[in-house]
């Protein structure tokens, strides 16, 4: 009995899955953005694994496993936060050293509730489609908070993961951003552990975002482009799973992957772009107003111009031409070696 | 912008630190250090690399807590002062990028933000300022660039019109030209020149003058931690001579402040405070 692809649609889980998928690809990158500013690209991978103990407690006590989620994984944010910020540049072993404690207890406690070693597969790789009523409104509340919250305070959240000592100077209260942002990450990640998994909803966070600076010259345009990307993956990829588990009568394509994969795949295309945007930038940058050292007129047939297929480079206030590894000043009739 | 021009005759002194003594990792690195700068002084704290003279300028911001003395601004203790719009802090280069993209705009924007309420877009005279700061160093037309495609020097104006932004009336700078070409020293030279005639006390921290030399009215040299000079102000050579530590090198040390007075002694999990 398979279904087409367009009734699927019809389907009440289809729908809170599409509810579900919308609003954690806003959250998440609405937060990732800030630790990937701080170059924690992979606190949000540390922190969903920290959450995996807290998934298996919600399993074995018989509790819902999304709030012990949340409650576990806002625990382990704040102390990954707290070691942070007094281990200096030496944090990171102190986080590996969570991040493995998080997964073995997880796989640990779920072993000792017996059968509940596969409802944790659901939450390691996602399972949007059984998400329920409830879930869908957590879901909307809690990625309602992140999104909010992540660009509404962004001067001050920008403020602070820019510089957290001119922030300090500033008076902004730095550790209580800090902790702000730890605890925004661990809820997002509570949030997308049910879409994507907890062992990819790092890539929610941070692949949008790294998609979105190719482009972009200003925090704000990166921030509101990785939040559109990450809903864009979210959906994109929800609905790709359901195309193409229609085509087999085996219907068992996951979507966690399929989201994060179309997210990478959106990487893919931009990074080029984005590479040959700076390269030109960087050909173009105007050269230091230094004076040539000497006058060194050279033998020269071709004509510079606007159109001459040469690089033009401003140099003080004249344009050089640059070829074959020569600058080349117009003076009179003839073209200087600068 | 309004900077106090005529400070009144009562005003108790920006800067005011008393037997100040910083330890780092429970080594001691300034020692009973006594500092006044009075308002509208321009003053050039020198010293060689390791003298504890960004120590002392962190320490004076409340970056860097003391272990014994009293620190003042405008006459309150740092641990009660609240009036943070007042004070104007430039920090190393380092600081000017990070992960994600920033427009020179919103880099200068987040000097703003203590006169910001939280949730509230920037107001019209919040626009003012910035775009006055961007004028003062002479950046109005790269506001829309990306930081990280501006030059070094460039980069450095950036986070002064940082500081700008916020109207201060005292100013921190360390180490702005380290690193910085002659071309951009001489405009850095000229934007704090401007912010000298507004009224502004500014405390700077150098390894070398170069052009500022013209600017300053006081020097103070630091040697090992403790005040080796303080008077008028010393000529690069001077300040390096025999009497006030190290041979002169002319190498400017990266961003490592505060690390190179502990010997690195620790496991990976323990702080570097």
């Amino acid at each position: 009995m398979t279904t087409t692809f367009w009734e699927l649609f019809q389907f009440p889980f289809m729908q809170r899955a599409l509810i579900a998928a919308a609003f954690t690809g806003f959250a998440a990158p609405a937060v990732g953005t800030y630790l990937v500013q701080r170059r924690l690209s992979l606190m949000g991978d540390g922190i969903g694994h920290v959450a995996v103990t807290g998934v298996a407690l919600g399993l074995l006590t018989g509790t819902s496993p999304t709030w012990t989620a949340v409650v576990v994984s806002v625990l382990g944010a704040i102390l990954i936060e707290v070691i942070r910020a007094r281990g200096h540049t030496n944090g990171d072993v102190a986080l590996a050293l969570l991040f493995y404690g998080g997964l073995a207890g997880g796989v640990l406690l779920s072993g000792l509730g017996g059968d509940s070693v596969n409802r944790l597969q659901e939450y390691l790789f996602g399972a949007i489609t059984t998400i329920s009523i409830t879930d869908v409104i957590v879901t909307m509340a809690l990625a309602t908070v992140v999104i909010v919250i992540g660009v509404g305070l962004s001067p001050q959240l920008f403020a602070v993961a820019q510089d957290h000592e001119f922030a300090r100077v500033t008076g902004l209260r730095v550790g209580v951003y800090n902790v702000l942002v730890a605890v925004l990450a661990a809820v997002s990640v509570s949030v997308a552990m049910r879409t994507v998994g907890l062992l990819l909803v790092s890539a929610l966070m941070v692949v949008p975002v790294a998609t979105s600076q190719q482009l972009t010259r200003s925090f704000r345009s990166t921030l509101i482009a990785a939040m559109v990307l990450g809903a864009a993956a979210s959906l994109g990829g929800l609905v790709l799973s359901a195309y193409l588990s229609s085509l087999s009568s085996h219907p068992n394509v996951a979507p966690g992957p399929t989201i994060v994969l179309l997210s990478l795949t959106g990487f893919a295309v931009t990074w080029p772009i984005g590479a040959l945007v700076r390269r030109r930038a960087r050909l173009r940058a105007p050269f230091p107003a230094v004076p040539p050292s000497d006058h060194e007129p050279t033998e020269h047939s071709h004509q510079h111009g606007a159109d001459c297929g040469h690089v033009a480079v401003e140099h003080g206030d004249h344009v050089d031409y640059v070829h074959d590894g020569h600058r080349h000043a117009e003076h009179g009739a003839h073209y200087d070696e600068h | 912008m309004p900077v106090t021009n005529t400070p009144s005759a009562s005003a108790a002194p920006p800067v005011q630190l008393t037997s100040g003594s910083v330890a780092i990792g429970g080594r001691p690195v300034l020692r009973r250090i006594d500092l006044e700068v009075p308002a509208g002084q321009f003053l050039a704290l020198m010293g060689a690399n390791g003298s504890g003279k960004s120590t002392l300028v962190r320490a004076l911001i409340g970056l860097r807590p003391l272990t014994s003395g009293r620190m003042a601004l405008f006459g309150t203790s740092i641990e009660r002062f609240h009036d943070w719009s007042r004070i104007g802090f430039v920090p190393q280069r380092g600081g000017a990028t990070s992960g994600v993209p920033a427009s020179v705009w919103e880099l200068v924007a987040s000097g703003r933000l203590n006169h910001r309420k939280l949730f509230r877009p920037l107001s019209r005279a919040d626009r003012a300022a910035i775009t006055d700061a961007l004028e003062v160093v002479g950046l109005v037309d790269r506001a829309g660039d990306g930081v990280s495609t501006l030059s070094g020097g460039q980069q450095q104006r950036v986070l002064i019109a940082r500081a700008l932004a916020g109207e201060p009336e005292l100013f921190f700078l360390d180490e702005p030209t380290a690193g910085v070409d002659l071309a951009n020293q001489i405009s850095l030279t000229t934007s704090l020149g401007r912010l000298k005639a507004r009224g502004a006390t500014i405390v700077l921290v150098a390894h070398e003058l170069g052009p500022l030399a013209s600017l300053v009215d006081r020097a103070v040299v630091m040697r090992d931690g403790r005040i080796a000079y303080d008077g008028a102000p010393l000529a690069d050579h001077a300040v390096h001579g025999a009497a006030y530590g190290d041979a002169h090198t002319h190498h400017h040390h990266a961003s490592h402040h505060g690390h190179d007075h502990v010997p690195v002694v620790r496991s990976p999990l323990e702080g570097g405070r």
